[in-house]
């Protein structure tokens, strides 16, 4: 069974919690456990985060979320128009933040990176980053 | 209200219920805990936390129906204020998410599970 959505929302925090419904309801048909669907949900919600936080820091612009399913694999791609990321290596380093502050974890890769299967992520500074991620539904 | 309108809220909503015992101050937190959600929560901890003349702080996450690292933030920051007074913070009722997010963290080390 193969799907694919795609839903673009402004870069507001208020939208981080529809955009986890999104992910859950996308992945839903392909009968996931409820750990499943709480790892998909904790790594969109950190994506989307990153997007609104990092790539538009609070400025306005659009969150692009597109959804793959194929298999018994679920994709989720989160790609902003925001600032992009110098160091990718260096912002993928557990407790890294530019912004301790606000007090931010500098956790969200890391915990995407444990939750889903895969974490790839490309970003131009100047012109954004996106996030992609995979995980197998059913491999229990 | 329309209702589906108060579902959807109720179920974004988050709430935290205060009491305090035993010279701690125990932060009961229901609903999604994510970066919408920590400012308000941070604010009304805070202002508990310094009213309440206690040195320690239990959190409960019985009713967090979901959290993200956004939380781990808002714990970390509480930690310091407690810390800074020579108290503790223990963490009650975490489900396997929670601890997940807590051992990636390294927070084990610093608050009580």
């Amino acid at each position: 069974m193969t799907n694919h959505i795609k839903v673009e929302f402004e870069a507001k925090e208020s939208n981080v919690g529809l955009a986890r419904i999104v992910a859950v309801g996308f992945m839903a048909p392909l009968d996931p456990t409820i750990d499943e669907a709480e790892d998909v949900k904790v790594a969109v919600s950190e994506a989307v985060t990153n997007a609104i936080v990092h790539g538009y820091e609070g400025r306005e612009g659009v969150v692009f979320l597109e959804a793959f399913s194929y298999d018994n694999t679920v994709m989720f791609s989160v790609r902003d128009r925001g600032c992009g990321i110098e160091d990718i290596n260096k912002a993928r380093e557990p407790l890294f933040t530019t912004k301790p502050q606000e007090e931010r974890s500098g956790l969200g890769f890391t915990v995407m990176e444990s939750f889903m299967d895969s974490l790839h992520i490309e970003s131009v500074v100047g012109d954004g980053t996106t996030v992609t991620m995979t995980k197998r539904i059913g491999s229990r | 209200m329309n209702k589906i309108k108060k579902t959807y809220e109720r179920m974004n909503e988050v709430e935290a219920k205060f009491k305090v015992s035993d010279n701690a101050l125990t932060v009961k937190l229901s609903g999604e805990i994510d970066a919408q959600s920590v400012g308000v929560l941070r604010r009304k901890i805070d202002v508990e936390y310094d009213c309440s003349a206690v040195k320690n702080m239990i959190f409960d996450f019985k009713e967090v129906n979901f959290m993200d690292s956004s939380g781990i933030g808002l714990i970390i920051g509480r930690y310091k204020r407690v810390a800074a007074l020579g108290g503790y913070v223990k963490i009650k009722n975490a489900n396997k998410t929670l601890k997940r997010i807590i051992e990636l963290s390294g927070l084990g080390r610093i608050v009580r599970l």
